[in-house]
């Protein structure tokens, strides 16, 4: 049922890619969705193709699972794909009716998609292999330089990772509840919109109550460990730089240099 | 009301990462008026089995039969199942929405398309069996102690006067009267209208006390089927997968290993106390 929604999910395994330091995750993330921006040829994106193949490769999540995400972005694609097709001026391939093709739209709107499926395989790549607090603690210390201009850097991580961390935790209750009131034979699938809106009540209040005493109690359980934000508070496990994210850095900044390279060269 | 499962097996989160085998061949069949007591570890798969004698589960391969019917059949009415399998989640108070208690319990036959009279005089008389008076009514269930909302949650499914009904852990945190109180008004239930019981427990005594007819599960299978006295003689193989036989019964094992000749079949204190009694009353005789 409503379990089966897979936003961010980690995907557990043993690989390099795993055990990186997520900033060097974050940052060579950062990277690729550059690149992908920057490349305008095609032996650019046959570099990007390789990179990220590489990558998914040796991060031994199964590819079933990285296409799973493209489902959600579908109807973007296809908006886009079809503007870029239809709208863009220039050398008339095919013509139908109103509609013309141009070798041009083709091409943009093929380097378009691309684009798109590798942006969302890109990002899908680094929260499959980084677990949500490694991620949240990953930008808390490498974005740590803003706290000098007065950001809350550490409060808006630690609500990240709550709200992170609370989203199975919410799904797993809306699953309960839906199961108990259907039990009590309610109907959250037939009727019309009016009806499907008022079968919700019976769901979205148990749910709301719900969220808001784990919020109190999350809130009371933090201040009984004496919990008072960043200040002056230490990890357990500090985030440290190792050999192989110094390598990560230096391929990451090969390739970007590579990809500007053959922006400016070709 | 005859519910069979056959070869049940089911796993959560099929297709992901996370894969998990809850229920593995499960085999059984319940006879109408049966009173059945659930019982195994935590993580057997208790709460996972029960939820698919409603369909509100469906297994990932095996059959479930109610009254001869195959649940899975296409064009099967589910809803009407539902009425008909009345099920209590474990912590049903979470599922409570309604303004005052009086709607709550109303949730349930409404939704089965009853004439307004015929919803309140359930409504009414769920409550009452789960002794809840007419000063409760009007109060937001909301503003009500864990087990009283509990009693609430109860009466929503009773309201719906299933021919089967399923309690998972009905009676988790409540005090020992609130306890006696539930499970009593379920035992009169289950004997003066014949409904058939599935009593989801972690309470050895409650089960040997009430039921019929024992479950054991373990890790997903089911381990032991039969009346309680049969299924407690096994209590040393039921503490290797965490369970226990009563209280009682260690006793009554005690007193037999220090010679004591005394029934091996007792499983309550009530069994127990006659036993002693007759014992004690034997010897003031010689
Ligand atoms: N929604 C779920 N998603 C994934 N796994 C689950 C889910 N619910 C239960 N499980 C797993 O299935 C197994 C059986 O769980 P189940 O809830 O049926 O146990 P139980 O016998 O009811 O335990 P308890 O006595 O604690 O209520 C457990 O190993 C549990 O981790
Ligand atoms: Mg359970």
């Amino acid at each position: 049922m409503i379990r089966d929604i897979t936003i961010g999910q980690y995907y557990p395994a043993d690989s390099v890619i795993h055990r990186l330091d997520p900033r060097t995750k974050l940052f060579g993330t950062m990277i690729f969705l550059i690149s992908l921006f920057l490349a305008d040829s095609i032996w650019a994106y046959v570099l990007a193709t390789a990179v990220l193949a590489a990558a998914i490769r040796i991060s031994k999540v199964p590819f079933s699972f990285m296409v799973r995400g493209l489902k959600a972005i579908v109807i973007l694609l296809l908006i886009s794909v079809s503007f870029n097709l239809f709208l863009t001026d220039g050398e008339t391939l095919v013509k139908l009716g109103f509609l013309r093709i141009t070798k041009e739209g083709l091409y943009t709107a093929a380097f378009m998609a691309v684009r798109l499926i590798y942006l969302v395989l890109g990002s899908s790549l680094m929260t499959l292999t980084t677990t949500p607090n490694e991620l949240t603690d990953g930008l808390e210390k490498g974005l740590g330089f803003l706290k000098r201009f007065g950001l809350p850097i550490h409060e808006v991580s630690m609500m990240m990772s709550i709200a992170l961390r609370f989203i199975p935790i919410l799904i797993e209750e809306t699953d309960k509840i839906m199961k108990a009131q259907m039990a009590r034979g309610a109907d959250f699938e037939s009727g019309n919109l009016i009806q499907k809106a008022k079968a919700m009540v019976p769901l979205l209040v148990p749910l709301f109550i719900s969220a808001f005493r784990r919020a109190t109690d999350l809130a009371m359980a933090m201040e009984a460990r004496c919990y008072r934000g960043g200040e002056g508070r230490t990890k357990m496990k500090p985030l440290k730089y190792k050999s192989r994210d110094r390598i990560s850095y230096l391929l990451f900044f090969l390739y970007i240099g590579i990809i500007i390279a053959m922006r400016v060269m070709l | 009301m005859g519910i069979k499962a056959v070869n049940l097996n089911y796993i959560y989160g099929q297709g992901t990462a996370f894969e998990q085998y809850a229920l593995k061949d499960v085999n059984f069949e319940i006879q109408d008026g049966e009173f059945i007591g659930l019982i195994g570890h935590t993580g057997s798969g208790k709460s996972t089995l029960i939820q698919h004698l409603n369909g509100l589960l469906k297994a990932t391969s095996g059959e479930i039969y109610v009254n001869g019917e195959n649940i899975y059949s296409p064009g099967y009415n589910m809803k009407a199942l539902r009425s008909k399998v009345g099920l209590v989640f474990q912590y049903p108070e979470h599922q409570l929405f309604e303004v005052d208690v009086f709607s709550d319990v109303c949730f349930g036959p409404k939704n089965q398309g009853l004439p307004k009279e015929e919803i309140e005089r359930r409504a009414r008389e769920a409550l009452s069996l789960v002794g809840l008076d007419e000063s409760y009514y009007s109060q937001s269930p909301f503003e009500l102690s864990g087990g009283q909302k509990r009693r609430v949650a109860i009466a929503g499914v009773l309201a719906m006067e299933p021919q089967v009904l399923i309690l998972d852990e009905p009676t988790a945190g409540l005090d020992p009267r609130g306890r006696d109180e539930i499970l009593d008004q379920i035992d009169r239930l289950h004997r003066e209208r014949g409904m058939t019981i599935i009593l989801v427990s972690h309470s050895m005594e409650d089960v040997a006390k009430y039921a019929d007819r024992l479950l054991v599960m373990n890790h997903g299978e089911k381990l032991f089927d039969g009346p309680p006295k049969e299924v407690f003689k096994h209590y040393k193989e039921l503490e290797q997968v965490g369970l226990a036989a009563p209280q009682i019964t260690y006793i009554v094992q005690d007193l037999r290993s220090r010679g004591i000749d005394i029934d091996d079949n007792i499983t309550t204190i009530a069994e127990a106390k006659e036993a002693i009694l007759a014992l004690l009353s034997g010897k003031e005789k010689t």
